[in-house]
């Protein structure tokens, strides 16, 4: 039993692995770049929680010196997960852009349907 | 001048970054290109100054902003990173005059002062990757150093090129988010992110935390390894490097992975190594392992390709295999090998991609068979690049025989006479690739496609005997290489636990 209540007591980071396997599947299993790219946002949404759930203590507030709270969540993951998002909407801004190119040049955003191409030429 | 020095750590990186805003604004690839050439001539000067203080009064530690570490971000800089500082920076200013006529035929006007500015984005992450001692903001500085080399691939004038920016995007990406992730079980096991406070940390909170150290170690191994394209994460390299405008290959082939392989080293040696009884994991055996199949199968698959562009990308993957093989080691000798190598390798394969990309510059092409004869057009510069492809199999007198003698010694301190055989095979295999270039390159008649090539304009054609002939001078003056690289392994080795 102290697997399960242990599993029970830390469900947020079972939620989050679960969204990390999800997101790295979807970018290997599927040929559509979109949808790579939607994986790819899920997966580094995950890693943003894993940061972040640590970070966060229940009943805690924002670190500023007050007597009338003795309980503060820890800003800094905050702060890095700030940072962390940034860099993924530029990743998934280049990619999209990237997709869009190659949707003109090839026509397709298939995987499979783009390397049929480069084999024909 | 008083006032600068204290701060030359800070400007090592903040000048790239502030001329590739520059470049973008200039619109036009002239003015770009002169904005670019002047900071890439500034950077050496500045690692060269940072290299000697360190060598002479010890590490720098610079606080960014004043604050101290561990709180604050701490610029580091000891004779392992300065040494990279210096390559980095030294190649890249190198290769910058080979840009504008290079980069004039290949991208169309209205993209090179864009071009620039990714190049000077790209300098700016790896750059601040080597200088950091903060492990967040080492991920900072490796994605803006990938996200603008993405675009550096993206830019080659074939439509492939596109595809394979877009698979380097996934799999850097993923590289990234797993190093993050990484650190980011150090952080929750160190509560520091400073990379010698976690050092300082990690030992007694080891014991009791084994299972998230040995997986933080495994998700930054896994990420850091697919950015510098240990066999077998190396999928992306060859179509990355073969698409990519012939400037950006060189750019990118000589830094890029080479930055990445510092990162590892840093984490092994500085952190993990430092910290934990690192023998008790099997990660020097696997490393080694990867990095003979890496020598081999890269080799090989090099001896059958018959575009020398993509010939020359598995031919780096192989010699990152040696590279590997120096940490996996992990003695003096193998070590210095190793970093020796990490100069060595970059010298040799900036010269090989450059006259690759002056030989596509006048023929217009880079398949191995349309470049019958091409030797006798362009004479000088294929002595030079044949000098760097003898550099690559480790011939006597040029700088590969050094990195490898180093790993050969290395292998022997360990008793491992098996891997001594296992180098100098793996090198008769790249002695047939290589063999192949020349044979078709110096022997046969002239293909009528190359009638009209003649030898590549001076721009295009000094640095690549200024490279080539580096080939050549670290194969006998090799104080400043190995001298530099022994001490690095010596204070890397000595700091282990």
């Amino acid at each position: 039993m102290p697997t399960l209540t242990n599993l029970i007591e830390h469900y947020n980071y079972a939620v989050t692995i679960f969204l990390m396997m999800t997101g790295l599947y979807i970018v290997v299993a599927r040929g559509n770049m979109i949808k790579k790219l939607i994986g790819l946002s899920i997966f580094q949404t995950s890693v943003y929680l894993l940061y972040i759930e640590p970070g966060k203590i229940i009943g805690g507030t924002a670190p500023i010196i007050d007597p009338a709270f003795t309980v503060y969540s820890n800003p800094l993951p905050h702060v890095l997960i700030l940072t962390a998002i940034v860099v993924g909407v530029a990743t998934l801004a280049l990619g999209l852009a990237l997709v869009v190119r190659i949707n003109e040049a090839y026509g397709t955003v298939e995987e499979d349907e783009i390397f049929e191409k480069d084999r024909e030429t | 001048m008083n006032a600068v020095l204290p701060q030359l750590p800070a400007l090592q990186v903040v000048i790239p970054l502030i001329g590739a805003l520059l470049a973008a604004f200039m619109r036009r690839g002239g003015p770009a290109f002169v904005l670019t050439l002047a900071v890439s001539w500034t950077m050496p000067f500045i690692a060269i100054a940072l290299l000697l203080q360190t060598l002479t009064t010890g590490p720098i530690s610079y606080h960014l902003g004043g604050w101290e570490p561990p709180w604050g971000i701490e610029y580091r800089v000891d004779a392992l990173n300065g040494f990279v500082l210096v390559l980095v920076s030294v190649v890249g200013a190198v290769i910058m005059p080979f840009a504008r006529r290079s980069v004039g035929l290949e991208i169309e006007e209205s993209r090179q002062a864009w071009f620039y500015c990714m190049y000077l984005l790209c300098l700016t992450g790896l750059l601040g990757i080597a200088i950091t001692g903060d492990v967040f903001n080492a991920f900072v500085f490796l994605e803006i150093s990938s996200l603008s080399s993405y675009v550096l691939i993206a830019l080659g004038h074939d439509r492939r090129a596109l595809l394979s920016a877009f698979q380097y995007l996934i799999i850097g990406t993923i590289g990234a988010t797993f190093y993050v992730i990484g650190i980011g079980l150090l952080y929750l096991v160190t509560g520091s992110l400073n990379l010698v406070d976690i050092a300082a940390r990690l030992g007694s909170v080891w014991p009791e935390n084994s299972r998230a150290v040995v997986a933080a170690m495994a998700f930054v191994t896994a990420g850091v390894s697919l950015k510098l394209a240990l066999f077998p994460l190396h999928a992306w390299l060859p179509n990355a490097y073969a698409f990519a405008p012939s400037w950006a290959t060189a750019f990118l082939s000589a830094t890029a992975t080479k930055v990445a392989i510092y990162l590892l080293i840093r984490f092994y040696f500085s952190v993990f190594g430092a910290a934990i009884e690192i023998d008790l994991l099997p990660i020097g055996e696997i490393v080694i392992a990867l990095s003979i199949a890496a020598m081999f199968i890269a080799s090989l698959i090099a001896v059958f390709e018959k575009n020398l562009k993509r010939m020359l990308a598995y031919s780096s993957v192989a010699q990152i295999g040696y590279i590997t093989l120096g940490i996996g080691l992990a003695n003096q000798a193998g070590l210095t090998g190793g970093l020796v190598h990490v100069v060595n390798h970059a010298l040799m394969k900036a010269t090989l991609f450059l006259a690759v990309g002056a030989i596509f510059y006048r023929a217009g092409t880079v398949r191995l068979d349309d470049l019958a004869g091409i030797g006798r057009k362009m004479p000088l510069t294929m002595v030079a690049f044949s000098v760097a492809a003898l550099g690559l199999v480790g011939a006597p007198g040029t700088s590969g025989f050094i990195s490898k003698w180093y790993l050969a010694v290395g292998a022997l301190d360990k008793g491992w006479w098996l891997l001594v055989f296992l180098i100098v095979g793996s090198s008769l295999i790249a002695l047939v690739y290589v063999g192949r270039v020349l044979e078709v390159v110096w022997l046969r008649e002239p293909a009528s496609g190359i009638s009209v090539a003649q030898e590549a304009p001076p721009s295009l054609l000094w640095p690549i005997l200024v490279l080539g002939a580096s080939t050549i001078y670290f194969g006998f003056d090799t104080d400043w290489t190995t001298g530099i690289a022994g001490q690095a392994a010596k204070d890397l080795l000595g700091g282990l636990r």
